[in-house]
């Protein structure tokens, strides 16, 4: 699909959904691959698709776990398979199917997990995305991926296309997603992305949480508080190298990311950067490793400190201390 | 289903048994003290015979063949019975069979290597049915004629994974999926009946909108006759009616039967029994 101005503005506007229905109808007409989903097709923006490829879209009725297997057999046949539920229900509802299926068989199935994060705001707990990157980081041959904005998800899903192993795509943003990119850039499953050059502070993050890192990396300049933002949209595979040269030298590294702090990006940051050595201090804000009360999505990452106030504010206390 | 019964094929397929029997009874004399599964690899011999002997469409010359018939082992701990079929097919050689339980192994725990007919690892009970419904699916788009069989056991249908699979079979008309259920009526609690009944099993499954076969599980003619009652236009499914640990004396119907390691006696007095002619 075409990267621009335009069409950055709709899928922002259409949401993480909308755009993911539309980058799987533009690439339909390219690729054959199939559509599994367990009763979410209208919610995963794929109404149009249904309609156009009703051979293509198979739904699996409320039922993960088959759906799962639906999605390993098809790819068995050498077919390429997207599975689509909220966050929570295709990784961690169906566990021991992805474990085998996707981890030791290595049936290359596309996961994509709607709602990632607070998305699902009212719904709750039950339905945030808060350990399924950190479940889906453990298992072997999966590599998980989480776009930071509507353009990031285009390009993701048509580099899944054509990516031979299993992935989990994790898709944070409800409306209006805060746009990142407005032009074509280079992207590669596994490669992070600098998104602003800094001396001082290395801010990872990945997802929703880049645009507000961005943001306050910008404040942070005007303070005098130099800080580069990395878009680590991979964390399985992590791109130490990335990672480990862009934090050398730097006072503070700090992750950014709509997911417990605990197993996900934070922690794949911490693991690299231990493993090298001389690394700078290491901050991580995300969901607290603990059940909230549920809000609004707005409300929630302001409670857990993801909006660009709570990261510059985050930095500036640990930079002055 | 068109399927060879006649007296030829069923002598065959019954010689065919007897020697796979052989072979288990030596591969689990092989594992020693670290024992195996005995009940259920026992149990679903005769099944695996006329899969192999006769039922399947697959080549060990192209083991990939896209045209191939796919059969997903579910119940993947019983390997006494599939290995020696892999063997009398050609998937493997008899001499590979005792170093199975040896650590590294390419035969030990539940391998996927479909190279040598090792097409899933069912080792966790109650998948394989909905990964066969995804084959049977995408066959079904292609308008491929290969069929898929999946071999089950009875205790695993505690799982309700089985229960969304065997749903979505029969929504999608899935006519070219074929579960083969070893129904010997014991898990490794106790009977399947006391530890979590199946009651009514074929009512069940014909509720769910599949066809619903009934057979002698040890019969080889009885299995010819249900393979050839295999419809058209809905799921099928073979309730095979079998003994665990079927042909040694001290383990047939006992749960404890389940994983054991034998004693050199046990083994003579099953070959006994086999040789005697009072197995088949």
């Amino acid at each position: 699909m075409e990267i621009n101005r335009r069409n950055a503005r709709t899928w922002s506007l259409l949401g993480a959904r909308g755009t993911l229905g539309q980058a799987l109808q533009a690439l339909a007409e390219e690729k054959d691959f199939y559509v599994v989903t367990a009763d979410l097709a209208i919610s995963s923006g794929l109404k149009k698709f249904r309609e156009t490829y009703p051979d293509r879209l198979i739904n699996a009725g409320i039922a993960e776990q088959s759906m799962i297997g639906i999605a390993a057999g098809i790819a068995m046949e050498g077919e390429t398979a997207f599975a689509t539920s909220f966050a929570p229900f295709v990784t961690e509802r169906c566990l021991d199917q992805i474990r085998m299926n996707l981890g030791y068989m290595r049936l290359p199935v596309k996961l994509i997990g709607l709602s990632a994060g607070f998305e699902q705001g009212l719904s709750g707990c039950s339905h945030y995305g808060m350990e399924d990157a950190a479940v889906m980081r453990l298992m072997h041959n999966i590599t998980v991926v989480t776009p930071a904005d509507c353009t990031e998800i285009v390009k993701t899903i048509e580099a899944a296309a054509d990516y031979r192993e299993p992935m989990y795509i994790r898709l944070t943003g409800g409306r209006n997603v805060p746009i990142v990119y407005t032009e074509d850039y280079p992207f590669a499953i596994g490669k992070g992305i600098v998104m602003k050059e800094g001396t001082d502070v290395l801010v990872v993050a990945n997802g929703v949480p880049v645009s507000e890192s961005l943001k306050a990396a910008k404040a942070l300049d005007l303070e005098g508080i130099s800080a580069a933002v990395i878009n680590m949209h991979t964390i399985r595979p992590i791109d130490d190298e990335l990672l480990i040269s862009m934090a050398k030298g730097k006072k503070l590294i700090v992750t950014v990311e709509e997911h417990s702090i605990c197993g996900g990006l934070g922690t794949a940051v911490a693991e690299a950067a231990a493993e090298a050595g001389n690394m700078p201090r290491l901050v991580r804000l995300g969901m607290p490793d603990a059940f909230m009360k549920a809000g609004k999505h707005e409300f929630m990452n302001e409670r857990c400190g993801l909006t660009a106030e709570s990261i510059a504010a985050a930095v500036r206390k640990e930079m002055c201390a | 289903m068109r399927v060879n019964d006649s007296p030829e094929t069923i002598a065959r397929l019954r010689a065919m048994a007897i020697r796979m029997r052989k072979m288990a009874l030596d591969m689990a004399l092989s594992a020693g003290s670290k024992g195996s599964h005995i009940g259920g690899g026992f149990s679903c011999m005769e099944i695996m015979a006329v899969l192999y002997g006769e039922v399947l469409k697959v080549e060990p010359q192209n083991p990939l063949d896209p045209e191939r018939d796919r059969l997903l082992v579910s119940k993947n701990h019983c390997t006494l019975a599939h290995f020696p079929a892999l063997v009398e097919k050609g998937f493997l050689l008899e001499r590979e069979l005792p170093g199975y339980t040896e650590d590294g192994s390419r035969l030990i725990g539940y391998p996927c290597d479909p190279e040598i007919g090792l097409e899933y690892s069912g080792g966790s009970l109650g998948m394989a049915l909905s990964v066969g419904a995804g084959q049977a699916l995408a066959g079904k788009k292609r308008h491929k004629d290969y069929k898929v069989y999946v071999l089950m056991g009875d205790g695993e249908l505690n799982e309700g994974s089985v229960w969304e699979s065997f749903m979505a079979a029969s929504h999608y008309s899935l006519d070219n999926l074929v579960a083969v259920i070893d129904r010997n009526r014991l898990c490794y609690d106790g009977t399947t009946e006391d530890i979590m009944s199946l009651g009514r099993l074929s009512d069940k499954l014909a509720a769910f909108g599949w066809n619903t076969i009934v057979c002698d599980g040890h019969s080889i003619a009885d299995l010819l006759r249900a393979f050839a009652e295999i419809q058209t236009g809905l799921p099928n499914v073979l309730i095979c009616e079998t003994v665990k640990g079927k042909g040694l004396p001290f383990a047939e119907n006992r749960p404890e039967w389940h994983q054991k390691a034998i004693t050199r006696e046990q083994y003579d007095a099953a070959m006994t029994e086999l040789m005697e002619g009072r197995v088949l």
